[in-house]
């Protein structure tokens, strides 16, 4: 049972200002938070885990920004147009145009905050080369950037928690802060009002169990990717994409769900594939199989002239730093088809595994750049990456898909500033931002691209909600009561019904072996017959959680009551994903089939769009080409189609042409 | 041969107010396993080694590469990440089998339940010493200051104290009854002290960290060093904060 509300807390939560809803407290979420206070917007800040453990804190190489500080001849242009084409020609260019732009000023910015960058000899910021560029664009601190634009932004967020809000007239409001933090409270669900508007939201506290609902003015999810529900994945086990779900199944439309990113190094694991950054290979980490498949001296004993370095073959202009979607398909092939994988004369067999090299890189180059992830290859594959060859395989790491959210284009091919249409979901009052949203990768993101996207998405969503708010005829603090009381009494009931089940499956067993399907069957190749197999099983897993136990009737921290609701709503996200890859017949960055080799533009340059289902439809996704949606009193029209206005589609080639076409 | 197993004996509280109890568990043991696979296998199964059906155990995670912090816990009486904690490692020797793991909760925290702890009070902690550059605003305003990069190396280590709350956990002095705040809330207002701009607001972290007589107390235990996982050189931070706040006590005023 759910504990009721006491009346103590619900006065603690009453509010007497009008406030804004932020789940997530990743960059997305936190870069939200902060444009919003700096707007003058009140905000209440959802997180499962203390904001400072979101997954950002995974992120390891660095951002992107065309500083040029290299002489190279970079420019925010360039950024545009090698982003676009890594990304095969599927993501909308206005918005990729204006994040390019904003980069430089973006890094300054967090330069300004304080996150340690590393620094040239004159005292700037250094940067370095990575996947899908021949420049050096990438600014980095160690090999730890996630964690440290993470933490100085946590502490921007940290000091509006110390600020009083302020009413019209410029006085503080005693006990109102600009910024309250639920740290482990999970998203339910939206409180929408009758014209399907989001007034505000419906959350549970992980600790009490306690099922509470909060009012909005608007609500923005930037609750990040859903690597979860491939199970081991370089994600953080938050990343569930649990809310993103629930949303689309209130009617969110979902955009590009086939669309996942596999990348090429990781170190395999039990628990997790744990992420070997892009930055190695962009600091000079070489790939390579021996020659000999049988080769059994360990990596660093094999001479020069024996080894197979197949990515520099291959790609002679890139080498090692191909898009990820690319250099995943190498690997796989050599170490799959090939049967070409590591020796190893224990079990007697090519290990799915390749050598990444940095043993010939000097040592002090690799503790002032690497450190953090060199560090993290000792201490869970307990070898030493600095003496012998570290050995990777690729793993499920980013999803380029999720809320579809729309975008206003200016004149000049980017964003119209402040528009309240930039990251609005078709859901009125319904803001997405960060890895949560599809926006800014197309069919393949280039690396370090996505912590950029994460904070350029929330400086442009925080003015676009702070707008929205604006048009409001009717501020959520005057919705009816009864809105939310019914909200949170269908999540109490539901909630109610979890915790009773006491079925003879086990949740986290049955995670586990759908999580197998989708990895072995839905990553890096995709066939029809196959993922037939895979739609199959999701439903049959669907049918056999509704005949599972909850495991635990604990009133506080009930973790697999938890995991149930998030189970089910990663069936659904699963769902997109599978339907999403059996429907487009064709090969487009991170999604391949072998039997369609060939990207499809006349049939295929076009976003996945997916409503939810209703009720009469049964539960495979209803894919559309069209849509009307309504954002601060204009009904804007929806297509498919792909705004490729900025750089014309042309085949990707990384064996034979660049990315730009004037280096 | 029988599969090899992984004993685990963990410290269950359902709550505060009610008493703990211990649990064993046992998991076939994997290549490369850790504490959280040992504990993942549980919850897929969980029933002790007396076949009594159990609630499967609490726990915090979030990234298992040890860069959140969220996994800390004591194993086997030593405070670390359940995630970065290999089972072999536990081994006292190559031979033989692995004892029994132990796994119990912080203690300097209020527990929630089983090994889950509320670390609240740390980040409480990160606004009491404004742990913070106090941006203009997040408007264009140009590249930031420039930054030797020796400056730059001795504040990256600094910076990646991830509030596990290992080094309270460890230190002797972290108690009900003492204000020192702990080395983590310190080595911040090292760090922020160090920044071009966060120079600027020294005497405010300074001055907050004196006010409530959070800096003094160290006894140079050295235990915060010893058990952060991340090797920050804690009890250095500590000297040279408590420099910085004698130096603006005996000097402060001539600024005024």
């Amino acid at each position: 049972m759910a504990s009721k509300k006491s009346s103590a807390s619900a006065t603690q939560r009453a509010s007497s200002v009008r406030r804004v809803i932020v789940v997530g407290g990743g960059l997305a979420g936190l870069t939200t938070t902060m444009k919003l206070c700096e707007a003058g917007v009140p905000v209440d800040l959802f997180s499962l885990v203390p904001v400072k453990r979101s997954h950002s804190v995974c992120a390891q190489g660095g951002i992107n920004a065309s500083v040029n500080t290299k002489g190279e001849g970079d420019s925010p242009q360039i950024h545009l147009e090698e982003t676009v084409y890594g990304g095969d020609f599927l993501a909308n260019q206005p918005p990729v145009k204006g994040m390019a732009d904003a980069a430089p000023s973006i890094v300054f910015m967090l330069d300004r905050m304080g996150v340690p960058f590393n620094r040239t000899s004159e005292g700037l910021l250094d940067f370095r080369r990575f996947g899908g560029t021949l420049f050096h664009r990438t600014a980095f601190a160690g090999a730890t950037t996630g964690q440290q634009l993470l933490y100085a932004l946590d502490e921007q967020v940290r000091r509006w928690e110390t600020i009083d809000c302020e009413d019209e007239t410029g006085s503080t409001i005693p006990g109102e802060r600009m910024v309250r933090k639920f740290e482990y409270w999970d998203f339910l669900s939206l409180v929408l009002d009758d014209e399907g508007r989001a007034r505000g939201i419906v959350a549970q506290d992980l600790k009490s169990m306690r099922i509470e609902s909060f009012v909005g003015d608007a609500v923005c999810l930037a609750t990040g990717g859903a690597g979860l529900v491939f199970g081991r994945s370089t994600n953080s086990m938050i990343c569930t994409a649990s809310a993103t779900s629930a949303a689309h199944q209130q009617g969110a439309i979902w955009a590009n769900g086939e669309f996942i990113q596999v990348h090429p190094t990781a170190i395999p694991g039990a628990d997790k594939l744990r992420l070997i950054s892009e930055s190695v290979r962009g600091e000079g980490g070489r790939v390579w199989v021996p020659k000999d498949p049988k080769e059994k001296r360990p990596g660093r004993d094999v001479p020069e002239s024996e080894r197979d370095y197949f990515l520099e073959s291959q790609y002679p202009g890139y080498g090692n730093l191909v898009p990820r979607d690319i250099a995943s398909r190498a690997l796989f092939k050599k170490a799959f088809h090939e049967g070409r994988g590591v020796y190893n004369p224990k079990t007697q067999k090519n290990e799915l595994e390749v050598y990444l090299d940095v043993t010939h890189l000097p040592r002090a180059l690799l503790e002032r750049k690497l450190a953090g992830v060199l560090e993290i290859y000792e201490k869970f594959a307990s070898e030493d990456p600095y003496e012998n060859p570290m050995r990777v395989f690729p793993a499920v790491h980013y999803s380029m898909g999720g809320l579809w959210v729309d975008f206003e284009r200016s004149q000049n091919g980017s964003l119209v500033k402040d528009s309240p249409r930039n990251q609005a979901t078709n859901v009125p009052g319904l803001y997405a931002v960060g890895e949560a949203d599809y926006q800014y990768h197309g069919a393949n993101r280039l690396g370090a691209n996505s912590l950029l996207s994460c904070i350029y998405g929330g400086l442009v969503c925080g003015p676009a909600i702070a707008a929205y708010r604006k048009s409001l005829k009717k501020s959520s603090s005057d919705a009816p009561r009864a809105l939310f009381d019914t909200a949170e009494k269908r999540e109490e009931k539901r909630w109610d019904a979890i915790v009773a089940m006491d079925g003879e499956e086990n949740p986290f067993q049955l995670h586990h072996e759908l999580a197998e399907t989708m990895l072995r069957d839905c990553t890096i190749e995709r066939d029809n017959a196959t993922l037939e197999k895979v739609i199959a099983k999701i439903e049959e897993t669907a049918e056999r959680l509704k005949s599972a136990s909850a495991l635990d009737v604990g009133k506080r921290a009930n973790q697999s009551g938890q995991f149930v609701r998030h189970f089910e709503n990663m069936i659904v996200v699963a769902r997109l994903i599978a339907h999403g890859a059996r429907a487009r017949d064709e090969s487009r960055g991170a999604h391949f089939k072998p039997a369609f080799k060939d990207r499809n533009d006349p049939d295929w340059l076009r976003t996945t769009l997916a409503r939810p289902a209703n009720a009469s439809e049964g539960a495979t996704p209803k894919f559309i080409r069209q849509f009307d949606y309504e954002c601060a009193g204009q009904t804007v029209h929806v297509t498919d189609a792909v705004d490729t206005s900025l750089v014309k589609p042309r085949a990707r080639k990384y064996d034979t042409a660049g990315a730009t076409t004037k280096h | 041969m029988p599969a090899k197993k992984v004993r685990l004996k963990v410290k269950r509280q359902d709550s505060p107010s009610e008493s703990a109890r211990w649990d064993e568990f046992e998991v076939n043991w994997v290549p490369r396993m850790n504490v959280i696979s040992a504990l993942m296998e549980i919850r897929k199964h969980p029933v002790t080694v007396d076949g009594k059906k159990v609630a499967p155990v609490a726990w915090e995670s979030s990234c298992l590469e040890e860069v959140c912090g969220a996994c800390t816990m004591v194993i086997n009486g030593r405070v670390r990440q359940a995630c970065s904690t290999l089972v072999d490692s536990l081994k006292k020797s190559d031979e033989g089998d692995l004892p029994p793991i132990r796994l119990e909760p912080m203690t300097k925290f209020p527990l929630v339940r089983d090994l889950v702890v509320d670390r609240a009070r740390m980040f409480d902690d990160l606004k009491r010493v404004h742990a913070w550059i106090k941006l203009d605003g997040t408007h264009e305003l140009g590249p930031g200051p420039r930054q030797s990069p020796e400056n730059q190396e001795e504040a990256y280590p600094l910076s990646r104290c991830m509030t596990c709350g290992c080094c309270l956990e460890a230190c002797p002095q972290v108690n009900d009854s003492s204000s020192f705040i702990g080395a983590a809330a310190i080595n911040q207002v090292r760090l922020m002290n160090l920044h071009p701009s966060g120079k600027m607001h020294a005497s405010e972290r300074l001055d907050a960290l004196m006010q409530d007589d959070a800096l003094t107390g160290c006894g140079k235990a050295m235990n915060c060093v010893e058990v952060c996982p991340k090797e920050i050189p804690l009890v250095d931070s500590i000297a040279s904060v408590q420099r910085q706040a004698t130096k603006r006590m005996l000097f402060g005023w001539l600024l005024k």
